[in-house]
């Protein structure tokens, strides 16, 4: 009786001790890393925080995350209702709009540039139809909002399907006889989705929302491959100063800006999900 | 004029999302000369040249063949750690359940860029700095939290009737494990052995801080695509791009649970 009580922590331990070495500990030593600096143990952060890359490097990152997330989620949310249509085709499309979940920052950054390049395609059919004389140039230290632009364009194509497939979730959950009764009462197809599409939805658009602001804290293959330091973000100036300044206390500096911020983020969304285990077990 | 609506829908959709990608494909098989006229959208032919130089002189099949090999490593670690725990997690009732369940809900969010800086420190003191084995175990550390989350709700969906049968009929617990719901629960184990492959063949912050010589695909083409002309950049993300795509299409039916699982 005692060991079948004791079974479920034997199978559970292997992983915690797992994640305690590869992630509790290297946390801890961020911590350690970046508090330690021949200028005392404030050193690295009056460094890092009062240089200009790093408020630049901050602020692009919010910048980015403020653009990027809204038009996700509204893109997004129009997706989810088209392919919850279930119409003929609906699951080629679902599978269509899934294809950029399996590309990494990387590719997509590649791909993005095989179109805004000097000679890329959109230079090619745009000087084609004549619509422009010269190529347009959108990379560059010159081009920095353009730059921007094409970041935010990458962003939006890479990461939408992310929060689509999380908010289809959210639909496909949704009990379809509130919409029937709907009907019965004569709705308008705009006064469901506001009176009951969305409230239903708010669960799954809460977890979808802070799930982006965790990644988009984290964005650097798309801002590194296509703008380099041009527009610095903070996972691409811990890369800087990890990778080519060999700074690990700066770099560390930098890291654990990123974590306190995803820590915040997290915080609010593991609470959300615990109220909604919570409800769960309210309703049985 | 409903049907003409959703044909127009689904179009526009596609091209959104698809031509992209024919885009990158196509540029990574013109011939360069091509690529750099202007006047030339569609190629005259189709080269495979780009993609044979990348591979063999520059280094791509060594670091495709690192990144296969770090996610072996990743799924293995995962899976041997993973499974046990996801399965505990669905049959037994014990204290600190919940407990368990948010740590790994917590350490799904921690992002490898957190950790990497200060995981060499650590491999330094263990010999374990610039190795594939080292980037491995931390891309395990990363997919592990989904291995638990995804094969916890694979195995609630196999009834404990089952189990419960084999061992009225003389299996222990552990046989009845093996024999009655591992050949269950087998395609959606399979299904999150290419989710985590993907993950881990897609990550790039930790494999470049993490190894110098032994860099993954994605790293390798991260430190050396800025140098290298457009054409090596595009067969880099043709060559990035295909596998992931493989994969994801022969997941496609758990495609929903799956990031459902991994993402709510």
């Amino acid at each position: 009786m005692r060991r079948e009580y004791l079974v479920p922590f034997f199978l559970i331990l292997p992983a915690l001790i797992y994640l305690v070495v590869f992630i509790g500990f290297p946390i801890v030593g961020t911590f350690q890393l970046s508090f330690s600096s021949p200028e005392g143990w404030l050193g690295n952060f009056k460094y890092v925080f009062s240089s200009k890359d790093f408020q630049n490097a901050l602020l692009n990152t919010l910048i980015l995350a403020a653009i990027v997330i809204p038009i996700q989620l509204a893109l997004a949310i129009a997706l989810a209702l088209l392919v919850n249509k279930k119409w003929a085709g609906y699951r080629t499309l679902l599978y269509i709009i899934a294809t950029p979940l399996a590309l990494s920052d990387v590719t997509a950054a590649l791909i993005s540039y095989s179109i805004f390049a000097p000679n890329g395609y959109l230079n090619k059919i745009l000087l084609s139809l004549n619509w422009i004389e010269r190529p347009l140039y959108f990379f560059g230290y010159m081009f920095k909002s353009r730059e921007f632009f094409v970041i935010v364009l990458t962003e939006v194509w890479r990461a939408t399907p992310l929060v689509f497939v999380i908010l289809l979730a959210g639909l496909q959950s949704i009990n379809t006889e509130y919409l029937e009764a709907a009907d019965v009462f004569g709705f308008s197809p705009w006064k469901k989705f506001v009176k009951i599409t969305l409230p239903l939805l708010k669960p799954s658009i809460v977890s979808a929302l802070l799930i982006r602001t965790l990644f988009a804290f984290q964005i650097f293959g798309v801002a590194w491959l296509l703008a380099g330091r041009d527009i610095p973000v903070l996972s691409g100036e811990t890369y800087y100063w990890y990778v080519l300044r060999n700074n690990r206390n700066v770099a560390s500096t930098y890291a654990l800006v990123i974590a306190i911020i995803t820590f915040i983020v997290g915080w609010f969304y593991i609470g959300t999900i615990r109220s909604k285990h919570l409800e769960e077990g309210v309703r049985q | 004029m409903k049907r003409f609506f959703y044909i127009l829908a689904f179009t526009a959709v596609s091209l959104w999302f698809l031509g992209p990608l024919f885009f990158i494909f196509l540029a990574s098989l013109t011939p360069a000369s091509d690529f750099y006229d202007w006047t030339r959208i569609l190629p005259t032919k189709l080269t495979f040249e780009h993609i044979y130089k990348l591979l063999v002189n520059l280094g791509g099949w060594r670091a495709l063949l690192t990144s296969v090999q770090v996610a072996g490593i990743a799924i293995g670690i995962s899976f041997a750690f993973g499974i046990p725990a996801g399965y505990a997690l669905t049959r037994y009732r014990f204290r600190g359940k919940n407990m368990v369940k948010l740590v790994m809900l917590f350490t799904r969010s921690v992002p490898l860029v957190v950790i990497a800086v200060s995981l060499v420190t650590l491999y330094l003191r263990l010999n374990l700095a610039d190795t594939v084995l080292g980037v491995g175990l931390a891309h395990a550390a990363m997919v592990l939290p989904f291995v638990v989350l995804i094969t916890s709700s694979v195995f609630s969906g196999i009834f404990v009737e089952y189990e419960e049968a084999g061992m009225v009929f003389g299996l222990s617990r552990f046989g009845a494990f093996i024999r009655i719901t591992m050949p269950l629960a087998l395609p959606g184990l399979a299904a999150s052995a290419i989710f985590a492959f993907i993950m881990s063949w897609n990550e790039v912050f930790a494999a470049s801080v993490l190894a110098i010589t032994n860099r993954t695909l994605p790293a390798h083409i991260l430190s050396t695509a800025m140098a290298s002309p457009d054409y090596f950049k595009f067969a880099a993300g043709t060559i990035m791009a295909v596998p992931a795509l493989v994969f994801i299409f022969i997941i496609r039916k758990y495609l929903i649970s799956m990031w459902g699982i991994s993402l709510k």
